[in-house]
């Protein structure tokens, strides 16, 4: 196989990250602690799901191998998802999803905000479109933060845990590599760690106001997901997710 | 004619609404062959109304007498509210759906919605019970006065 373009690993990881979240979001619909929430967790899944179509169509686009969306959904294994951790890990309670989606909405909304002038037509519309509804997908993750955290001492218990569980795997966000240096360099893509420092504002500015400590090391060495190299989180998430799809190729209703 | 055609296709979740009305159909060019291209935006990102919608317009300019008829999807510029006619504002309102706050003049001062009235009985006295809705592009609340609950087509700037 050839080597791979740039820009098609680019679209790729920004899809995979939209495409894990919203299987893992979409978990929560049924199991929510109230069904307002059912809803609003599934509208966040559908935002991403219809982010990571349009990435991934166009990473297959780019590659010129004539993958189609579906095929990079169902049928790459794990070593080729180029996710970052953050967004596999299991749901665990309602205050680690939570907390994981203040941090990655943070993130995801810093980044989509800065490509929406990449140089690349696709990216720079695809953020454009997004960067409104990430707004809301934040604005939701703070207010169940500071509800939390701010609330009972058993909710602040939850939510101080919550934040534990998902810190470790927050400085992966903001690792940068050679294929996102050099897109980058064109002003396609966003030098993501550029980004850490508008994060740690917001996310502190909620956790101060939540009266949550913000956590402190140890923290492991960051990911490898870019890489295709994932927790163990991965592997049955994938089994869920491409069951359907491998034993009825092509199915559609 | 072409455009007639497609701009009466119904939106499928709030059927109320034209296409036209919602400012999802974007442009309608016929070529000099008779050849139609359409085009269309997604309100949200993941809303999956977008292939129904597709068809829809497929069989609508068909059916107006063009047998080439091609339907393309663009994502920029993104799709706002502020693109909701007016007709479409009152449509949503007779359904029972509050509308979202109409658009300023260009360049005038951002108007900032403060209440949401109730579509059932005009009240100001709403409250908001949850930021999402049965669809993308709705959230859902009550009237403290009347007690009914409703939609709330939700602006997106």
């Amino acid at each position: 196989m050839a080597e791979r373009l740039p820009l098609a690993i680019y679209a790729m990881r920004l899809g995979d990250d939209a495409l894990v979240l919203s299987h893992r979001l979409g978990e929560w619909v049924t199991n929510a602690p109230q069904l307002e929430e059912d809803v609003a967790l599934g509208n966040i899944a559908l935002d991403l799901l219809g982010q990571a179509r349009t990435l991934l169509s166009y990473a297959g686009e780019v590659e010129g191998t004539g993958r189609s969306e579906d095929d990079l959904a169902y049928l790459r294994d794990e070593r080729d998802f180029a996710n970052v951790h953050l967004v596999e890990l299991a749901n665990g309670d309602f205050a680690v999803s939570m907390a994981r989606q203040l941090a990655f909405s943070t993130y995801q909304l810093a980044l989509y905000d800065r490509l929406q002038s990449s140089t690349d037509e696709t990216l720079a519309a695809v953020a454009a479109k997004a960067v409104k509804e990430v707004d809301y997908h934040r604005d939701h993750a703070t207010q169940w933060v500071l509800r939390l955290g701010d609330g009972t001492d058993e909710s602040h218990r939850r939510m101080q845990a919550g934040l534990a569980h998902v810190w470790p795997y927050v400085d992966e966000l903001f690792v940068t590599d050679d294929v996102e240096q050099s897109l980058a360099g064109d002003g396609v893509a966003v030098d993501a760690s550029t980004l850490r420092a508008s994060w740690d504002e917001y996310v502190d500015g909620v956790l101060a106001q939540a009266t949550l400590e913000r956590p402190e090391g140890p923290r492991t060495p960051p990911g490898g997901g870019r890489r295709g190299i994932h927790t163990e989180a991965m592997g049955y998430l994938l089994a869920e997710m491409q069951s359907l799809h491998r034993a009825h190729p092509g199915a559609t209703w | 004619m072409a455009w007639a055609a497609a701009a009466g296709v119904l939106d499928p979740e709030v059927p109320v609404l034209t296409i036209e009305d919602l400012g999802v159909l974007r442009d309608v060019i016929v070529d000099e062959r008779g050849g139609v291209m359409v085009t269309i935006t997604p309100t949200y990102s993941g809303c999956p109304a977008m292939d129904a919608i597709r068809e829809d317009v497929e069989e609508a300019v068909r059916g107006a007498g063009f047998d080439h008829v091609e339907v393309r999807t663009v994502l920029s510029p993104a799709w706002t509210t502020d693109w909701m006619t007016e007709s479409g504002r009152e449509a949503l309102a007779a359904f029972g759906i509050a509308p979202p706050p109409a658009a300023g003049p260009p360049g005038g001062p951002v108007l900032v919605q403060l209440s949401v009235r109730c579509p059932q009985c005009g009240s100001a006295r709403t409250r908001e019970a949850s930021r999402f809705g049965s669809t993308a592009c709705k959230s859902m609340w009550v009237c403290e006065d009347c007690r009914e609950p409703f939609d709330h087509f939700k602006a997106h700037r």
